[in-house]
């Protein structure tokens, strides 16, 4: 695996907010058709690191490239449309308009209208409570039906890469083991998952590989099933 | 109704006189002479009177002694409503316009001037809408962009002779510049910054005008501006400007309502719902907030041009933070982001107001008082915006 070009690489990016550094030189490789996780406490620069993959935070030195392509400068709205999007922590679903409305956006950028209808159709199949709540506003939905509909929204825009930050966030453990089903579903389907996560047993057990993130640097990145088997991991993540 | 019931209520009356009074009194009774308490109590009085006999109608109507009138007109509403439902939307906006191109010829010179200004604050609601109701920014100084036009419109037939067939799109693209520039450096604030901002720029606009004397002509104003002409007829009457602005709102609303249901309608309701993520799915978040103000700003320039028209003078104190807050207020009171609504607010706040002139003194009073019961009972406006998408629809 080692040979191929990743899709997504990381090479020592650093960002900040203002004068406050979030990331110290993070490095990751996220090769295609893996589901990789990023585990860690709060504030370690998980969800910023999403947020700089997608240029929301702008990176203040090291390389961010897609395909073997630098995408440091390219504009948030743009990725997109190279297949690079991101499900945001806390969903951010849009609450004032209807379930298809938000499909729809999902979708802006495309213009073949027959595909989009399509594509509605298949993200029904996968999330059948969308199909039945169809015409309703986003923001009647429950957290659950949300974390879903924020799921399909980012599938509308027929991704490669699946950036997700948080899918389990204040969700009932049912839900939680129907939402990373639905992630390996999708993974399966040949879309690579970035998956960034505080619940680190599901998330390293949905995982091919894992990264640990402590305060803006990578710490450990293995095997998942190597860093469930890990000692120091099972005692700082997992509560043992 | 139970007697605890009632007791309730009545109380919930009282408290809301006795509320009532205390507001009234420094109104009315603080006067440079000394105080004053008879004018108080007798404005009151009615006031009380009312309310009594409204808690009174109410309780009648709630034991069901009413119920052989109320039925009746209950079922004929509701019938009516379904005929509403029935009827094509072809016809039922074909007896609007049918009716709005009859109108100046069965009323007089007031209701015609009426009317025109419910027309311009039409397409100024309207503009503010796009604005407000669909991108979500709080403009505070749309009135500027009036201003902008108007100006425009004076200063090119004076100056230069242009016609108003001309000026109009001239106004209107320079008006739409004006929204650029105010537009840029707001770009990325958000809430209470941006309705600051805008309201220091609708200020400096009219400073500008104000203070401008060799090209504005400052306080004065400018003077005799020129009628529109179409081939050698002269628009001298006021019927025949209504005809004008009659026409400019319609074009308004058929650009709103095309602009409502497009994809840049719905980038823009996603950025007023999510900024962030409406630029994860791939909207220019940049581009289309430009656009927005860009957009607001044609229409309220196009409203200008026809109110210089219209008055045949303009002057810096037709563009006062009072207009923007009452566009604003109308936009709000109808119904964001609703076209019908917006209209509906227009007719609330222009047309109304000309109905009860006796009551003059107390508008601003009422003004406030009917936005807090707007925002208590129907916090969407009188007529809120349907959500039904097209493209959506197909999808079905």
């Amino acid at each position: 695996m080692t040979d191929k070009t990743p899709i997504l690489e990381l090479k020592n990016v650093v960002s900040a907010y203002g004068r406050i550094q979030a990331l110290k030189g993070i490095s990751l490789k996220v090769f295609e058709g893996e589901v990789v996780s990023i585990i860690g406490a709060n504030g370690a620069g998980k969800s910023t690191t999403l947020m700089t993959i997608c240029n929301i935070v702008k990176a203040v030195s090291g390389d961010i490239l897609y395909k073997g392509e630098r995408i440091n400068s390219v504009n948030s709205d743009i990725l997109p449309t190279m297949g690079l999007c991101q499900v945001p922590e806390g969903r951010r679903i849009f609450p004032r308009l209807t379930v298809l409305e938000n499909l729809d956006m999902g979708a802006f950028f495309r213009r073949d209208t027959a595909g989009i209808k399509d594509d509605v159709e298949r993200v029904f199949d996968l999330f059948p409570k969308l199909r039945e709540r169809r015409k309703q506003l986003g923001g009647t939905l429950s957290g659950g039906e949300q974390q879903m509909l924020a799921m399909a929204r980012a599938l509308m825009s027929r991704p490669k890469v699946l950036l997700l930050d948080e899918p389990s966030m204040g969700l009932a453990p049912l839900l939680v083991k129907q939402i990373f089903d639905i992630v390996k579903m999708i993974n399966e389907q040949g879309v690579t998952v970035v998956l960034v996560e505080q619940n680190a047993n599901l998330a390293l057990q949905a995982a091919t590989r894992g990264y640990v993130l402590e305060t803006g640097n990578v710490v450990m990145e293995d095997e998942a099933k190597a860093l469930l088997a890990n000692p120091d991991i099972r005692k700082a993540y997992l509560g043992e | 109704m139970t007697i605890h019931e009632s007791k309730r209520l009545w109380l919930a009356c009282g408290v809301g006189l006795v509320w009532f009074l205390l507001l009234l009194w420094p109104l009315l009774g603080i006067k440079p002479e000394g105080l004053e308490f008879a004018s108080t109590f007798k404005v009151f009085g009615y006031v009380a009177v009312a309310a009594v006999f409204v808690m009174f109608f109410y309780q009648v109507k709630e034991a069901g002694y009413l119920d052989i009138v109320g039925t009746p007109t209950k079922q004929a509403s509701t019938a009516l409503g379904k005929a509403y439902d029935k009827a094509p939307t072809w016809l039922l906006l074909g007896i609007v316009l049918a009716a709005a191109i009859a109108f100046p010829l069965v009323t007089g010179r007031y209701a015609h001037d009426v009317a025109i200004s419910v027309l311009i604050y039409v397409c100024l609601g309207l503009g503010l809408n796009i604005v407000i109701g669909l991108a979500g920014l709080l403009d505070l100084g749309y009135i500027a962009f009036y201003g902008v036009g108007a100006y425009t419109y004076a200063i090119l037939s004076i100056n230069y002779g242009l016609s108003f067939w001309l000026c109009l799109p001239i106004a209107a693209f320079i008006a739409a510049i004006a929204g650029c520039i105010i537009g840029y450096p707001t770009l990325r604030m958000r809430g209470d910054y941006l309705a600051i901002v805008t309201l220091g720029f609708g200020e400096i606009v009219r400073l500008i005008l104000n203070n401008w004397m060799s090209l504005t002509n400052g306080p004065n104003g400018i003077l005799s501006i020129p009628r529109p002409e179409l081939f050698g007829y002269t628009f001298r009457s006021l019927s025949s400007m209504y005809y004008i602005i009659l026409g400019l709102a319609v074009l308004t609303i058929l650009a709103v309502y095309r602009l409502n249901y497009s994809r840049i309608g719905r980038a823009w309701e996603a950025i007023r719902e999510d900024e962030t993520a409406a630029e994860l799915m791939g909207v220019n978040t940049f581009l289309l907030k430009l656009l927005a103000y860009a957009m607001g700003a044609t229409f309220a320039g196009f409203a200008g041009a026809f109110f210089a028209a219209r008055m045949k003078f303009v002057g810096p104190e037709s563009f006062t933070f009072l207009e923007s807050a009452m566009v604003l207020a109308m936009v709000i009171l109808g119904g964001m982001g609703s076209i019908p609504g917006v209209i509906l607010g227009v007719l609330a706040l222009v047309a109304l107001p000309e109905l009860f002139r006796e009551f003059q003194l107390y508008r601003m009073l009422v003004f406030g008082g009917a936005m807090t019961l707007m925002m208590l009972v129907r916090p969407a406006g009188i007529w809120p915006a349907k959500r039904v998408g097209r493209r959506s629809e197909e999808a079905e």
